[in-house]
């Protein structure tokens, strides 16, 4: 006999394994497998990791929507009798120089990260996929020239780059969208046109093809739905730097502008107090650094469950 | 039958896998036996068990597989008792496994020299300079030629077939007492794969090494095994030596799986495939009593009660069937279980649909920057002629890099031809599908290779055979709902199938689907690229069937193309036989499969692995690979490989075009007399039908 031997990775093998389990249950006999979706959600369920990113991400995401009316204190309210107060249980994470809760203002500043990152990965995501649709199908010299123009703003490095543009166009929330956008354009655009190359040969495409359907058609009908999930993953992963990037802007002072309270602006005004008063800089700090662990989880769980074995079909 | 010494033991083996679905019995209570100088060949479709019991057995399983039962001997030693370290130092030494793919089975970048010097060094303890002695001999038993050279080349530098000679002289190095055989051919050509069979088949005379042998093609069961064992949902049904199996079955899925593979049979009737209905049962819903039950056709009622055990039905033969001895000889059957789906009449000829007049597909290659060679075009089909006529089905076979998936591809206008011209109907095609207007496209359609790949995975099949349907024959969506449900019909395809996605589907099934689109524009032609290739051998017949079926319903006209002769001889009124982007033979399937052949038709025929016993195939190898189209061969192309070289002429001359009876054509420089002449021997047909 050999020993048994079955714990819980062992069964998460025996499920990234499809091979066998492909194999072993033929479909079509009556028994449909799983959609795709309950399939992901299963897998994430076997992630702790992954999943406890999800719902980090997801009462961040709720600190962004009703940010407002779940903090205890206005975040404006300047109250003199606590400045620099420690951390206590009327100011969990103390208050700052002018009194204000830090507690508060993080929650409040959640919603400006969300609305600047997410809208600007939402217009690098727009742009870039459309760029590597259309560069990724037409192929020959055309790609090759949008590439290497891609190829140019991706050598910069990124903080560089957006110092740059926004010490040019001047910090407005407008401007950081469109920075953080210029800057993810060309790798979405990349990640969508590496999918594009891997289908555009495909036989259902090339079925396509043979029946005379339009360009159009075969690009938005055919071929992007089955970009989508590589590109979810990439705009998760997108999202989780530009938090990053919009701090580090706002800690050099050229992004969100005061008074809005912002997380990297909070770090940048501790500064001064950091032999006094440590907790006004520990706490936006550590906030970044747990929604961009969070994201990064989510997104690596996302890439996990659903491009299992390295986003082979 | 001599009494000889077992070397490799199951008994009453019992797997299981751990999956998200829990526990799946994947093999159960399996026994066997495989003797010295023996090879024991494990038959089944996918998912019937076979490389889990011998990867199991060796205890080379998934970290998720593990063996729960029974007891496996190698030599009387107990497999299941010995520790990690010991099976480690069994793997390798003792037991020696070849897999399907040669490219993955060894490290890309390390020469081949020193990764077989490898096993050598660590099973045998040889020093470097020893080992490396080994490793040549080793080559040289596998008939490597020049293997001083081959030792100093990368993985990628080999074809496949001269790969997997390398794997098997590694799994040969230390001499084992097992050799187990995972489907060692499947991804090779035809020609290569007898070379590669043929070797085998030396080993076995020539080694003590035991021979497990797993594969799901009967007819390289029939080239070297002696026995075999039918495996099905995990378990065996059948298990006896080859020729009494092949001719004397005592299962009704043995017999069935014979009829589903067809048989040479030179004459212009056209006959049905055996099917068997449904699938194989996922293991963990099996059916009560007979697991094959469901599908058989000599079920009683008695069968579902209780699962028949595997008894020893004749001497050395072994049937789980209750009912064995109703089971009838496989020719018998054949005429009982199949139909005449149409015979021709003699002397009628349809109208030519499509005909290609040296049809020319040649590619540029990469430019080179800095200055080198002149770039030469890669000549993936240089001046192909053929035609395919109306309701008729023109065969196009060659190894893989002859063309014949780009000839298709420039008849549909996916690769657009570059010279030459096609016409339908007598009036010139444009060469891409952009510059074809609608009317054009929908009388070409086709079936596509990958199952998998050929269906949207994000669209329903319901909206897969829509499409055509509403974009080409101009349908609204309801009356497109409504034939495409018949269309799904005319596939035997349950109706329910129209919202299913992909996924949901088997491979076969997929096909279906495809072949269901490919129908729903109503074209004239359809071109089916290896359609079949990739199945099981069931889901291969009955794919057969219903290409036949729907061919006399609808007047369409197929060009079907494959590697495999037999499937191309049994569906096919024309044959054309392609070698390096050229037309070697052509003609009626009938003339172009007796004498007089070209020589590489000749030598396609007695390298395909015919499953019947009876049949005596004169061994005609080709050496060597096809070369790069890029530098194709002066005079005949086919002159460094032909058997029938005849000297400078072939060298230095392209040959005449020899016309045969009818339109039977072939390009060579000996004369048909001379050719019929020589390869009367070629094929030798026994008398296979008396003998039943």
């Amino acid at each position: 006999m050999v020993e048994p031997n079955l714990n819980d990775e062992l069964l998460d093998a025996a499920i990234m394994d499809e091979g066998v389990a492909a194999e072993l249950l033929a479909p079509g006999n009556g028994n449909p497998r799983p959609s795709s979706w309950r399939l992901y959600w299963r897998r994430l369920k076997k992630r702790p990791a992954a999943l406890v990113g999800t719902i980090i991400f997801c009462v961040f995401l709720f600190l962004a929507v009703f940010g407002p009316w779940v903090a205890p204190y206005d975040y404006q309210t300047q109250n003199v009798k606590v400045r620099l107060d420690a951390p206590s249980v009327a100011h969990p994470f103390g208050a700052d120089q002018f009194g204000r809760d830090i507690f508060s203002r993080i929650i409040v500043g959640t919603r400006n990260i969300f609305l600047i990152g997410g809208f600007g990965t939402l217009v690098a995501v727009v742009i870039g996929t459309a760029i590597g649709l259309a560069s990724g199908y037409v192929g020959g010299t055309s790609d090759e020239v949008v590439m290497r123009l891609l190829d140019v703003l991706l050598s910069f490095p990124s903080l560089l780059l957006a110092l740059v543009l926004l010490s040019t166009v001047g910090p407005s929330n407008f401007n950081l969208v469109l920075v953080v956008a210029i800057l993810y354009i060309p790798m979405v655009a990349r990640v969508v046109r590496s999918m594009v190359l891997d289908l555009k040969n495909k036989e259902f495409v090339e079925a396509a093809r043979v029946r005379g359907e339009k360009r159009s058609y075969i690009l938005f009908r055919e071929i992007l739905p089955n970009s989508l999930p590589p590109l979810l993953v990439e705009a998760s992963m997108r999202f989780s730097y530009s938090i990053f990037l919009v701090a580090s802007l706002g800690y050099l002072g050229l992004g969100v502008q005061p008074p809005s309270p912002d997380w990297g602006l909070q770090i940048n005004d501790a500064r001064n107090f950091l032999p006094i008063a440590p907790w006004l800089l520990l706490f936006p700090a550590c906030t970044i650094a747990v929604l961009v662990v969070s994201t990064n989880l989510m997104s690596d769980g996302l890439r996990q469950v659903m491009l299992p074995g390295g986003g082979r079909n | 039958m001599e009494a000889r010494r077992p070397v490799f033991e199951i008994e009453g083996l019992h797997i299981d896998y751990a999956t998200e679905l829990g526990v799946l019995h994947a093999v159960r209570d399996v026994s066997l036996a495989v003797r010295e100088h023996e090879s024991f060949g494990l038959v089944g479709e996918s998912g019937s068990g076979k490389s889990t019991l011998a990867m199991g057995a060796i205890r080379y399983l998934a970290s998720n597989g593990r063996v729960t039962e029974g007891s496996v001997r190698l030599n009387g030693v107990d497999l299941l008792s010995l520790s990690g370290k010991e099976l480690r130092e069994l793997w390798g030494s003792r037991i020696g496994v070849v897999y399907q793919s040669p490219l993955s089975a060894l490290n890309p970048s390390i020469v081949i020299g020193k990764q077989l010097a490898e096993v050598a060094q660590q099973h045998l303890g040889m020093d470097r300079a020893a080992a490396v002695g080994r490793v040549t001999e080793m080559l040289t038993k596998v008939a490597m030629p020049d293997p001083e050279a081959v030792m100093k080349r990368y993985p990628h530098q080999l074809s496949g077939g001269m790969l997997q000679r390398c794997v098997i002289a590694m799994a040969l190095m230390t001499d084992p007492s097992l050799l187990i055989m995972d489907e060692p051919t499947t991804a090779l050509d035809v020609t290569t794969q007898a070379v590669v069979l043929d070797l085998v088949a030396d080993l076995k005379r020539e080694s003590d090494s035991a021979i497990l042998y797993i594969t799901h093609d009967l007819g390289v069961i029939t080239k070297i095994c002696d026995r075999v064992g039918v495996m099905y949902a995990g378990e065996f049904m059948e298990q006896a030596d080859l020729y009494e199996l092949f001719k004397r079955p005592r299962h009704p899925y043995t017999l069935d799986l014979l009829g589903c593979v067809p048989r040479f049979d030179p004459t212009p009737q056209k006959r049905s495939l055996v099917t068997i209905p449904g699938a194989i049962p996922r293991v963990d819903e099996l059916p009560h009593g007979c697991i094959f039950g469901p599908r058989c056709g000599f079920v009683e009622e008695a069968c579902k009660a209780a699962r028949p055990p595997l008894a020893e039905v004749a001497a050395d033969h072994l049937s789980a069937c209750r009912r064995w001895a109703d089971v009838p000889p496989p020719a018998q059957y054949l005429r009982e279980a199949t139909e005449a789906v149409r015979t021709d009449v003699e002397g009628t000829r349809p109208d030519v649909l499509v005909a290609a007049d040296r049809t020319r597909v040649h590619f540029k290659s990469t430019r080179r920057l800095i200055r080198g060679r002149a770039a030469r075009p890669i000549r993936a089909v240089d001046g192909v002629d053929l035609e395919v006529r109306v309701g008729q089905t023109l065969g196009v076979v060659g190894e893989s890099g002859s063309g014949k998936t780009t000839v298709a591809r420039a008849i549909i206008g996916l690769t657009p031809a570059t010279g030459g011209e096609i016409t339908l109907h007598g009036k010139p095609l444009p060469p891409s599908t952009g510059k074809r207007p609608r009317a054009t496209l929908r009388e070409i359609q086709m079936v596509f290779q990958n199952p998998d790949a050929s269906l949207n995975p994000t669209r329903s099949v319901g909206d897969a055979i829509m499409r055509p349907l509403t974009l080409l024959g101009g349908l609204s969506r309801q009356e497109a709902r409504k034939q495409s449900k018949d269309l799904l019909r005319a596939v035997s395809l349950p109706v329910s199938y129209f919202e299913r996605l992909p996924h949901e589907l088997s491979g076969g099934e997929k096909q279906r689907v495809a072949i269901a689109r490919a129908f729903a524009a109503e074209p004239e032609l359809i071109l089916c690229d290896e359609p079949i290739s990739s199945l099981d051998v069931s889901v291969q017949g009955s794919l057969m069937n219903l290409l036949m079926k729907l061919q006399v319903e609808k007047q369409t006209s197929y060009v079907f193309i494959s590697h495999d002769l037999s499937a191309v001889q049994h569906l096919s009124d024309a044959i054309a036989v392609v070698y390096l982007g050229h037309v070697m033979e052509i003609g009626d399937a009938t003339r172009v499969l007796t004498p007089p052949f070209h020589p590489y038709t000749e030598a396609l025929l007695s390298a395909v692995p015919l499953a019947d016993p009876d049949i005596v195939q004169k061994p005609i190898r080709l050496g060597g690979s096809v070369p790069s189209a890029m530098d194709v061969p002066s005079g005949c192309r086919f002159h460094p490989r032909c058997p029938r070289f005849l000297g400078d002429i072939c060298v230095e001359q392209e040959p005449p075009w020899r016309e045969g009876e009818g339109d039977h054509r072939i390009y060579c420089h000996i004369p048909l007399d001379e050719l019929t002449r020589l390869q009367a021997e070629t094929l030798v047909l026994a008398g296979a039908e008396a003998g039943a």
